[in-house]
């Protein structure tokens, strides 16, 4: 019980977190019920994605600055294929194009050798450009079903089908990888790329893939955000720092090798939910943006300096 | 590295390419003119399209007055850099010390306003430095949320102040706008400003404990620097220096705006990458940084000259910035 409470401690406490502001909520806001909930899961759900991309990313030792143009890449692809082809194929051409857009990045990042800052920074530009160039002004139009599938709740009143998406698709993609070779790879990798190389660990073909399914992460959040608004819009929202809030907030360390996706997935509640609280307490939305970033900031000191007392060097 | 005489002529080329750094920066760069020249006949030199001079002042004055600001803020990437840093929150600083600026100038007067403006870089270097000195924080994260906050307080104070007036203080218009000889007024400016970072970099005591901190943390540390005084410092200098270029970049644009500098930031930390800074500390050139604050300027100038649609332009300006630092990498043979 003790090791299973020291290895998750971090997640744990996140979980704990969560649970005190929703209680906040609801005391704040006793009306604040499943319909509620069901909206906050809903609104979360393309940080969610773009949190887990970033998360598998920064895994392996990287990071990716273009999530958020990655994004907004497939929204608008979803939001053009469904104004002229069916449902289903237009989804598997638009997680597929993701998939792409991410192993293009992983492929730079490992045969240039330049930095994987400098490569995705470029990489954000020519994203940005290439949804641009899909559609040049917010438009396009999305599958009802597509819509459908994330409102409302399923089965139980109290599981809201947003959760459950995102529920599915971490356990569909990152559970089978986390326990295979390649995920062995991959927190080999990030831990300490060398000793992986030395291992005999195919450092560079992990990084693609990683890279890889961080766009395919970012394909699904693209149709999350086509399925809230109904449009696809061509400029890149706000994902980038708050995935990496949200990753660093989840116990994932930037340097690679340590952390879930769990974690950093219930960070994105967690910040969620603040700015949920904060409204509700009807505080200016701009001050909202000061604390949001002051609450990041603390968080990440926090974190940092807990992981630094406990490995004293 | 020396060369033989027995090398292959190539090698030895590649040996004298790596061994000064600046001098493929300076041919890409004048290979882009050569071709901005070749797009549209005229601009560069107009004697060939008929008009007067060999080189023409106006552009090359536009050309400098642009990349003035983008150099400002390549400076606080290339210090940070050096340290194996970044610094996110430049592009919010400046725009907030030129609002502050601006909307304080009409009420208190000119030398208040550009001393309050000044020191709310002072501040967030102050946070920043705390942040990634005394907590260890990773700069990437530090500077992202010291940038987010900015912005709401900036947000925040734009609602109080938003039924006064605005105005630009007299001698940042002439330092933006005006021309002394067909150069931009900013080089009285910029030249003082860039001879300081070179020779801060170079002949100080400072910059050796920045490149010291950035090649091997430990080892510094071991040697006795103190690491969290010279991070604070060199936060507290970048927040002034992004301070600085927002007052200059207020004097260009003429315009208060939320976002003014804000476009700046991705670009310069290109120009500072383009430069030859690694962005793993212990490597950096601010000359370098000038010129690829240049490059990106005529970049941009192409890009809007072949009057793509918005997408591919910045699709292209992307690519061709990976390219450059490839290509460099490559030729320099680090990382």
């Amino acid at each position: 019980m003790n090791a299973l409470v020291r290895k998750h401690g971090w997640t744990l406490g996140l979980a704990l977190l969560l649970l005190c502001l929703v209680v906040i909520t609801r005391l704040i806001q006793p009306s604040f019920g499943t319909s509620g909930f069901e909206n906050l899961a809903r609104a979360a759900l393309p940080f969610a994605f773009a949190t887990v991309g970033m998360a598998v990313v920064v895994i392996v030792g990287g990071i990716d600055l273009s999530v958020a143009s990655m994004m907004a890449v497939t929204a608008v692809l979803a939001a053009v294929l469904m104004e002229r082809m069916a449902g289903v194929p237009a989804l598997i051409l638009v997680l597929a194009a993701g998939l792409a857009m991410g192993l293009i990045n992983g492929t730079l990042v490992v045969l240039t050798r330049v930095p994987d800052i400098v490569v995705t920074l470029a990489m954000l530009f020519v994203w940005e450009g290439t949804a641009l160039l899909i559609l040049s002004s917010p438009g396009g139009a999305t599958a009802d079903w597509l819509e459908a599938s994330i409102r409302g709740s399923f089965l139980v009143e109290v599981l809201p089908k947003a959760l459950l998406i995102i529920a599915v698709a971490i356990s569909v993609v990152w559970m089978p990888i986390r326990r295979s070779k390649l995920g062995l790879s991959i927190y080999a990798t990030g831990s300490d790329e060398l000793a992986a190389f030395r291992s005999g660990v195919a450092v560079g073909r992990t990084k693609i893939v990683a890279y890889g399914l961080c766009g395919l992460f970012c394909a699904m959040g693209g149709l999350s955000l086509a399925a809230l608004t109904g449009i696809g819009e061509p400029v890149p929202g706000p994902y980038l720092l708050a995935s990496v809030a949200a990753v660093v907030l989840g116990g994932v360390a930037l340097g690679g090798g340590k952390g879930g996706l769990l974690g950093p997935l219930i960070a994105v509640f967690i910040l969620r939910i603040i700015r949920t609280i904060l409204t509700l307490m009807a505080v200016d939305p701009n001050v909202t943006t000061i604390v949001e970033g002051t609450i990041m900031v603390v968080v990440v000191m926090l974190g940092t300096w807990a992981t630094t007392r406990g490995s004293k060097r | 590295m020396s060369t033989q005489s027995t090398d292959p002529p190539l090698v030895r080329i590649g040996l004298f390419l790596r061994n000064n750094p600046m001098i493929p920066l300076l041919i890409f760069l004048f290979l882009l003119i050569a071709m901005l020249e070749f797009m549209r006949p005229g601009i560069v030199m107009p004697i060939r399209a008929g008009r007067d001079g060999l080189i023409s002042t106006f552009w090359v004055g536009n050309l400098i007055k642009f990349a003035i600001p983008l150099a400002m803020l390549a400076a606080c990437q290339v210090l940070t850099m050096l340290t194996a840093g970044i610094d996110l929150s430049v592009g919010v600083v400046a725009t907030v010390a030129a609002f502050v600026c601006a909307t304080l100038s009409s009420v208190w007067g000119v030398a208040p306003a550009v001393l309050v403006a000044l020191s709310t870089g002072v501040v967030v270097g102050l946070v920043n430095g705390f942040g990634v000195g005394v907590v260890r924080v990773h700069p990437l994260i530090m500077t992202l949320g010291t940038g987010l906050i900015a912005t709401g307080c900036l947000q925040v104070y734009q609602r109080q102040v938003i039924n006064a007036g605005t105005e630009i203080p007299g001698f940042l218009e002439w330092l933006g706008i005006g021309r002394t000889l067909g150069m931009p007024n900013g080089l009285f400016l910029f030249i003082p400003f860039a001879i300081f970072i070179l020779w801060l970099m170079r002949y100080t005591g400072f910059g050796r404990l920045l490149f010291a901190l950035g090649s091997n943390e430990r080892a510094a540390k071991l040697s006795g620097v103190r690491a969290w005084q010279v991070y604070i410092a060199l936060y507290v200098l970048s927040g002034l220096i992004a301070a600085l270029t927002g007052l200059v970049y207020l004097g260009m644009i003429r315009q208060t705006s939320l976002s003014l500098a804000n476009p700046l930031l991705l670009p310069s930390v290109a120009a500072a990458v383009i430069g030859g800074t690694s962005i793993f500390g212990g490597r950096g050139s601010y000359a370098g940084a000038v010129i690829g604050a240049l490059i990106l300027r005529v970049l941009d100038t192409m890009l809007t000259l072949m009057q793509m649609p918005e997408g591919a332009r910045t699709a292209l300006f992307g690519i061709i910035i990976l390219s450059v630092t490839a290509l460099y990498a490559r030729i320099i043979g680090t990382r």
